[in-house]
């Protein structure tokens, strides 16, 4: 690793199962991990789609919230509606600021009378001290260090882990089982950060290894990097915390009006709700949208967004290049008169003008395994552009 | 065709007849990784030793590449816009970048030849 300012570098429990696959680590979010493994980023993503790839999340932060009606008092920081949440159900939600702003994206699951939520890396120390500074002294806040966090995401997942434990196959999208795999105990989820069926799994640290070890001896299984991770995100429309979504966009801007639950509308009871629902009501004036090149050329993060006229509407949030679509995508923020699906636009790459259109999110179809495909999605799975896995990494 | 000189960019450049031509190392590929885009000066642009000529584009990100010599673009190699992994699978060949009339071919000199450029890459690690 290059030298880094800062204090020294973390690293997960799979730290040791990086280096022998021959990852390349990088740092991120304070940790070293892995970015890609030899075959690189394009096989990995196109083996997510095709089979079933392994991720290393244990970076990101987990919890458990407990204490009497830690759902109510988690209300008070998210527009989620959190107590409503069925046993073993869960939900992508937002903590807010008072300007209605987005301090993370998070995962909240209900497990009895507690709450299991995972948070992104890079804020996690952040949200865990406003969560203790504000869920009041009745709910106790368990950070759960000790555990690692395992994605198995893509359409042979859920084949991979019924060979471990038979009961993953009762599962559907956007709910949690505790189970053994491969003699562990492990809190399960079906959910992820690709668009695909797939899962995550929780489980003491020091187990960590055996169990990865034991996924990727199925032949479906590959293990793939944060490179890939951040492709497979992007294909399937979900944001990545600063950089689509930060304190400076609302839940209305950023496309996620669906992350509000109707009761929680009705009482505008979450932080921010007056400029939210003000802007759910008038519109925002800016919203967030897919964008397809015309051309070849992939337009990163930060290129100018202009309307046809010159002016310029907006910045590309983030943009690469989308191995599935082979071709060019983006998200970004543009003005309303420029958000519908068709306007065509300009992307200032480079100082050279490349023409663009709006497109309707995800790029690719989402895949996720619902109990009755043909119903409508209930609040916090919408079926369209953003559903579950939030914008971790 | 001569043989190739290096730069500490993982540039190379050798001479073919009276052009100069130019492209990536196998060191800066691996580096990189997959190549998906490849964005070339056009024909007739003077290009500077060690300023940005060309870009080429990872699935994760953007890279500068440097001229090598200073001189004038004759010939940018277009294949690589149909399939730009040839950077990946060929880079001292198929995966070319662009040719270039000289300005001063004593540019030339003042570059790694092939075994101080291994000994470069090879103090990296």
């Amino acid at each position: 690793m290059p030298a880094q300012n800062g204090p020294p570098l973390r690293r997960t429990p799979l730290y040791p199962l990086h280096q022998s696959l021959g990852a390349r680590m990088v740092a991120f979010a304070g940790y070293e991990m892995p970015v890609q493994y030899p075959t690189g980023i394009l096989a990995e993503h196109l083996h997510t789609r095709a089979q079933a790839g392994l991720f290393d999340v244990s970076h990101m932060g987990q919890a458990l919230l407990a204490g009497a009606d830690a759902a109510a008092a988690l209300e008070k920081l998210v527009p989620g509606d959190i107590r409503g949440l069925g046993p073993q159900r869960m939900r992508y939600t937002l903590l807010l600021n008072e300007a209605g702003g987005i301090l993370d994206d998070l995962m909240a699951t209900r497990l009895g009378d507690r709450l299991f939520v995972v948070v992104n890396a890079a804020t996690k120390d952040r949200d865990f001290a406003h969560l203790q500074a504000h869920l009041g002294p009745a709910v106790w806040i368990d950070r759960l260090d000790d555990r690692a966090l395992l994605a198995l995401q893509g359409p042979a997942a859920a084949a991979v882990l019924e060979r471990l434990a038979k009961d993953i196959a009762q599962m559907r999208f956007m709910s949690a089982a505790e189970t053994t795999l491969d003699g562990q105990r492990c809190l399960v989820t079906r959910s992820g950060y690709t668009g695909e069926d797939g899962f995550e799994i929780s489980l003491p640290a020091a187990g960590a290894q055996a169990l990865a070890e034991r996924l990727l001896a199925e032949p479906e299984v590959k293990p793939i990097g944060l490179g890939a991770r951040d492709s497979l995100r992007l294909e399937a429309g979900l944001c990545l915390y600063g950089h689509d979504i930060d304190e400076t966009t609302t839940p209305i801007e950023a496309d996620l009006a669906w992350t509000i639950g109707k009761r929680r509308r009705e009482d505008g009871d979450f932080p921010g709700a007056s400029i939210i629902l003000r802007q759910l009501t008038d519109g925002p004036a800016r919203k967030r949208v897919g964008i397809r090149p015309d051309g070849r050329a992939p337009a990163r993060e930060g290129t100018p967004i202009l309307a046809l006229g010159g002016a310029e509407i907006g910045h590309v949030t983030s943009g690469g290049f989308g191995p599935s679509l082979e071709a060019p995508v983006a998200m970004g923020y543009v003005e309303m008169a420029s958000a519908a699906e068709g306007t065509a636009l300009t992307l200032a790459v480079r100082g050279t003008a490349r023409p663009a259109h709006v497109v309707r999110l995800p790029f690719v179809p989402h895949r996720y395994h619902r109990a009755y495909p043909n119903q409508p999605p209930q609040a916090g799975e919408s079926n369209t552009a953003e559903p579950a896995g939030g914008t971790r990494r | 065709m001569t043989a190739p000189r290096f730069t500490k960019d993982h540039e190379w450049v050798r001479l073919d007849g009276d052009l100069a031509v130019i492209g990536i190392t196998d060191y800066a590929q691996s580096q990189l990784g997959d190549v998906v885009y490849v964005e070339l000066p056009e024909i007739g642009r003077h290009i500077e030793q060690g300023k940005e000529a060309a870009v080429v584009e990872s699935v994760k990100a953007a890279s500068d590449v440097y001229a090598p010599v200073s001189g004038e673009v004759a010939e940018i190699n277009d294949a690589l816009a149909a399939d730009p992994a040839k950077v990946n699978s060929d880079p001292m060949g198929e995966g070319w970048f662009l040719k270039v009339r000289l300005a001063d071919p004593t540019q030339l000199d003042q570059l790694m030849d092939e075994v101080a450029y291994q000994h470069f890459v090879e103090e990296l690690h």
